[in-house]
């Protein structure tokens, strides 16, 4: 192994600025001259907006202007798009309602936004919002999937009837129906995936900074796709072109699937700056990120597992309910459809699956991606329903995972759903997940745990996830309104430092550590001398940006494929150099050398030959060093691994402590091992949070109950064991780098794992329905029989 | 939050001027519930008199048969003195208990017994351990002093100036946290006093409360045994998001027993 290259467990290069404060996120930018906007939003989930009056704001000292909705649409402003098109069973589109950035005629959620009050400091802005009289005429208004699924409900749209944005399917339903019909046993679950809130540390930012003498736009945002910002707000809602409007996301302080949705903010301040000549900032307090961040999962789902008298998989039959919020975010309709359904064959080789999908209107805050995105969703099922079969067959858990496992010969193996796995050796990772987690001796702890009054329980799940969405026209046909490829450019420096422009985006993955270990591995130069630069349209070329866990996989592959046209041109220029044939050139450790003879040039000189071109091949090679590549996987890759978690369960109180947690993962190759230890830690502390812990709630008012810290619980330290983790390498067959994607991986496998364990604890209460978060009072609730 | 006026006087006379000359004026000791109030807009105060200047509020101090904490005193200096922790060990705990490690190093033992919040730790241990709130006026015994949610026996200007706890013969206080907050959904202290067997419950209902069925059982017996069959009645307790009445009630007597448990052990 390289040092710093690929394979080694460096220290995140990023770290000592973010430890240090230096860090620079979009609040700590300050532009000259600058306003601050304040929002005012919906305090009702639903009305008519009869008048809004701005007269006592403006008066206000300090206050430069107040815009309202009739404001925006008199300019033109266009509606927040969407970029993804599902199309229903029946043939027909979508409802794709309009989304303006601010609300003209009528509210939808509580954190709607309605007008915008720019002052010369926050306070000002804050006090003159107050100031702003909307009048609201209240309307009815649906909060949940059961409220808005009921007969008569009130529409969110009125072209959406019944609030259905689309009736969706995927897989064989004829064949489905005949696994069913001659199968010996069939298991049924009802599964509720609940509602959730990112709460990235950082809340979400913008500035808007418009510059009359260029007439150009700059936007400041807190993104995770930057490119895919100035695409969407540039070409559908403000109608500038890209050269007219550079997108900068700095440093993000973590997403998560929420900063990847354009936000009405991130339009309302780039538009104001233009209106008032000025930079406008904007930042949200942690009170508005609750009721403005795309929430994620909401799914209200019904399951059928059909098997032989032998616990064979048959056939596989879903139906769910997804609640989309009240307009529909970027990514909202593409993650209960595309990135859950053709999930739902997880890693078993059942030969018929048939699933639809109903995604609903609701007055909440639009639902988008969240960790996992849809692929949580369906693993969660999946895993919650093969327990469930093993209890009710009396087979091993185990046993009747390994039973139908797709096994290594497999590969590629089509599933009923679309999808096409490359690789994988899913009892590799159970053989090693079971060993370091002791599994062996659990009846042991579990008995030192009965001698303490606990009950202990064991859970598995065997999951499978999918990255880096791919190949492009394959996402198109499925609805993708943009392409899912990635860029990265190489631009080796004269003195042979080099600068590293890539289209994906770090807000906490470490691309700056793990790219650079890319650039090692290739070129052998010094980990110091490279950097990395992400999160500016200004700076990289093009980019689709960060989430789905395809930074390494596609970004990663498109800069090892710009490393590899540097490495080609670094040969060609060696090879005059050293006046031999390019083929005798060897390039290792930094060093290239005529094979066999002890004639050889460092990077370093070959760099400088390139841009001071005295001794060059001027004839047949451009000077310079700077390669480009743009990389369209040809198909996902595809994860899996195997999760176990232990709980105790307080009798008395009936709260769940997770005692020991084990993932056994395989991610492909692996760049640097740390950090992807650090992955799997955070994915599997959300999951444990989603499994025990969080809970997004509105009243049937439509108000939200989990407002802040205090009502919404986000797992803590004390939540939360030492994990255990190993990983277990099938490469990527289709990608250069043999790399998978483990960002996700940890909120896919980890909330089955847990909310099995605690069935298992429960074993003798006869409890064989708890929804998430199995919150103490739920389990003590099913311990006394009222689950 | 909202423009106020901010006081940091020296004396109590000057906190009471500045108090009697303001009727919108308040008291601030940690802050821990008033100033996110008002940053979230919902307070507005037009001043604030700071107490943290004026001395003598911020002792802790030991009289032999009873210690007194001014109100002053933070929660982590409550959890970390030594005069406390040999006098009385449960009130220590209860102190180590509360919020975080910044919320103990900020609030007060003044602010919360002040504020009566219905899930706050103090109200328990002022309750179960018969404490006497000493205010710039008078004296108020304990079971004189909670009234309702967020109400006490505290006049409009009334300031606290510390509260003396006798020492127990034995005490212990068991929490159920909020998995979010970290506030009580439910903490019982048990204790045993000169005045005989008390158990004080707070996060349970609108303010804290003594169970006198369970004195009365522990009294003849005290054993966690004697506690098994005592209903705790729903009706007046608390119902939200994180706890039902029903729960609540049920775990008013899983902590109960446990207070007990481990006193005998």
């Amino acid at each position: 192994m390289t040092e710093n290259g690929f394979g080694a467990a460096v220290r995140r290069k990023e770290d000592h600025r973010f430890i240090t404060g230096l860090g620079q996120f979009v609040d700590d930018i300050n532009r000259p001259h600058q306003l601050y906007a304040q929002i005012i939003r919906s305090p009702i989930a639903h009305g008519k907006i009869n008048k809004v009056d701005v007269d006592a704001a403006i008066a206000m000292s300090g206050v430069v202007a107040v815009f309202t909705g009739a404001d925006m649409a008199a300019d033109g402003v266009g509606g927040i798009p969407c970029g993804w098109g599902i199309t229903s069973k029946d043939g027909s589109p979508m409802v794709e309602p309009g989304h303006p950035p601010l609300a003209a005629e009528c509210v939808r959620y509580v954190g709607d936004q309605v007008a915008v009050v720019l002052a010369e400091t926050r306070a000002i802005a804050r006090d003159a919002a107050e100031l702003v009289d909307v009048d609201y005429a209240e309307l009815p208004s649906v909060a949940n999937l059961e409220s808005a699924s009921a007969d008569g409900a009130p529409l969110v749209w009125d072209d959406a009837k019944g609030n259905i944005c689309f009736d969706w399917e995927i897989g064989d339903k004829s064949a489905t129906d005949a696994a069913f019909a001659g199968a010996d046993q069939v298991v049924t679950i009802d599964i509720v995936n609940n509602r959730l809130i990112a709460n990235a540390i950082e809340p979400r930012a913008a500035i808007g900074d418009y510059d009359a003498g260029k007439d150009e736009y700059t936007l400041y945002t807190t993104s995770q796709n930057p490119h895919v910002i100035r695409m969407l707000m540039g070409a559908f809602v403000l109608s500038i072109p890209e050269h007219k409007l550079r997108v900068i996301a700095p440093d993000v302080g973590g997403g998560f699937g929420s900063k990847i949705c354009h936000y009405a903010e991130e339009a309302i301040v780039t538009w104001a700056s233009r209106k008032v000549n000025r930079p406008v900032k904007w930042t949200a307090d942690r009170s508005e990120s609750f009721i403005s961040d795309a929430h994620g999962r909401d799914h209200v789902s019904h399951a059928e597992l059909a098997m032989s008298k032998d616990g064979d998989f048959l056939g596989l039959r879903v139906s769910t309910r997804a609640n989309l919020g009240a307009y529909l975010s970027t990514f909202g309709p593409a993650v209960p459809t595309i990135l859950y359904a053709t999930l739902l064959a997880g890693s078993y080789k059942t030969p018929a699956i048939h699933a639809e999908v109903k995604a609903m209107f609701t007055h909440t805050v639009p639902v988008d991606s969240y960790r996992g995105a849809g692929r949580p969703e369906a693993s969660y099922l999946l895993e919650r329903l093969v327990d469930k079969a093993a209890k009710q067959t009396g087979i091993d858990p185990i046993e009747l995972r390994r039973r139908n496992f797709i096994q290594p010969e497999d590969f590629p193996y089509q599933t009923p759903v679309a999808l096409e796995y490359d690789t994988g050796d899913y009892d590799a990772a159970v053989v090693k997940a079971i060993e370091l987690a002791d599994y062996a001796n659990f009846d042991q702890r579990r008995e030192e745990s009965a001698a303490r009054g606990k009950l202990r329980g064991v859970g598995i799940s065997t999951y499978i996830e999918a990255c880096g969405i791919a190949p492009s026209n394959v996402a198109g046909a499925l609805g993708a309104r943009a392409g899912l490829y990635e860029v990265g450019t190489v631009r080796v420096n004269p003195t042979g430092s080099v600068t590293v422009l890539t289209g994906s985006h770090s807000h906490g993955q470490g691309h700056e550590t793990t790219f650079a270990q890319l650039v090692v591995e290739a070129l052998g130069v010094d980990f110091d001398n490279v950097d990395i630069v992400h999160g500016d349209t200004g700076k990289v070329p093009f980019g689709m940006g960060t989430y789905g866990s395809r930074s390494a996989a596609v970004g990663g592959v498109a800069l090892m494929n710009a490393l590899e046209k540097i490495r080609t041109k670094a040969k060609k220029i060696a090879a005059h150099l050293l006046e031999a044939s390019e083929d005798d050139i060897e390039f290792k450790d930094g060093q290239l050398s005529v094979a066999g003879t002890d004639r050889s040039v460092a990077f370093g000189d070959v760099a400088m030959a390139a841009y001071v071109p005295h001794n060059y091949p001027l004839e047949t090679l451009e000077p310079g060093l700077e390669e480009t590549a743009f990389y369209d996987p040809k198909n996902f890759t595809f994860p899996a691994g195997c999760h176990i978690c232990e709980v105790e369960v307080d009798p008395d109180t009936g709260v769940v402590q997770v005692v020991r947690f084990t993932a056994g993962d395989d991610f492909g190759r692996i760049i640097n091992p740390m950090i992807v230890d650090g992955q799997v830690h955070g994915g599997v502390t959300q999951g444990i949070g989603q499994a025990l812990y969080e809970q997004c709630v509105y009243d049937d008012s439509g108000q939200l109950l989990t407002g802040s810290m205090m009502d919404y619980c986000l797992p803590k330290a004390d939540n939360v064991p030492n994990f255990a983790v190993t990983t277990n390498v099938t490469p990527c067959t289709h990608n250069v780098l043999g790399v998978k994607g483990c960002g996700e991986a940890g909120a896919i496998g980890s909330p089955s794992a847990v909310i099995n364990a605690v069935l298992n604890a429960l074993s003798d209460y006869n409890v064989d329905d708890l929804q998430m978060p199995a919150t103490s009072e739920r389990v003590w609730q099913a311990m006394q029989g009222n689950g | 939050m909202y423009e106020f006026n901010y006081h940091r006087p020296t004396s109590l006379d000057e906190a009471r001027k500045i108090l009697g000359d303001n009727d919108e004026a308040k008291l601030l000791a940690g802050g821990m519930t008033l100033l996110p109030t008002m940053k979230m807009r919902l307070a507005s105060p037009s001043d604030l008199v700071d107490l943290s200047n004026i001395e003598g509020l911020a002792d802790i101090s030991d009289s032999g048969d009873a210690i007194e904490i001014g109100a002053m005193v933070c929660h982590a200096e409550v959890a970390a003195s030594d005069v406390v922790r040999a006098a009385i060990p449960a009130l220590s705990d209860l102190a180590d208990s509360i919020g975080d490690a910044q919320v103990r190093n900020r609030g007060t033992i003044g602010g919360s017994v002040a504020n009566s919040d219905p899930a706050a730790d103090y109200p328990a241990a002022v309750l179960g351990l018969n404490a006497v709130v000493k205010t710039d006026r008078r004296e108020i015994s304990a079971d004189d002093y909670f009234k309702a949610l967020f109400e006490t026996a505290l006049e409009p200007g009334e300031i606290v100036i510390s509260v003396r706890f006798a020492k127990p013969e034995r005490a212990a206080y068991s929490k159920f946290p909020n998995p979010a907050s970290r506030y009580a959904v439910v903490g019982v202290m048990v204790a045993e006093t000169a005045e005989g067997i008390r158990v004080a419950v707070t996060g349970a209902a609108a303010c804290a409360y003594r169970v006198t069925a369970m004195e009365d059982a522990l009294s003849k017996d005290f054993s966690a045994g004697a506690l098994e069959g005592i209903a705790v009645d729903a009706a007046d307790l608390l119902s939200d998001l994180h706890a039902s009445a029903e729960y609540r009630a049920h775990l008013v007597g899983v902590m109960a027993r446990r207070a007990v448990r481990q006193l005998i052990a």
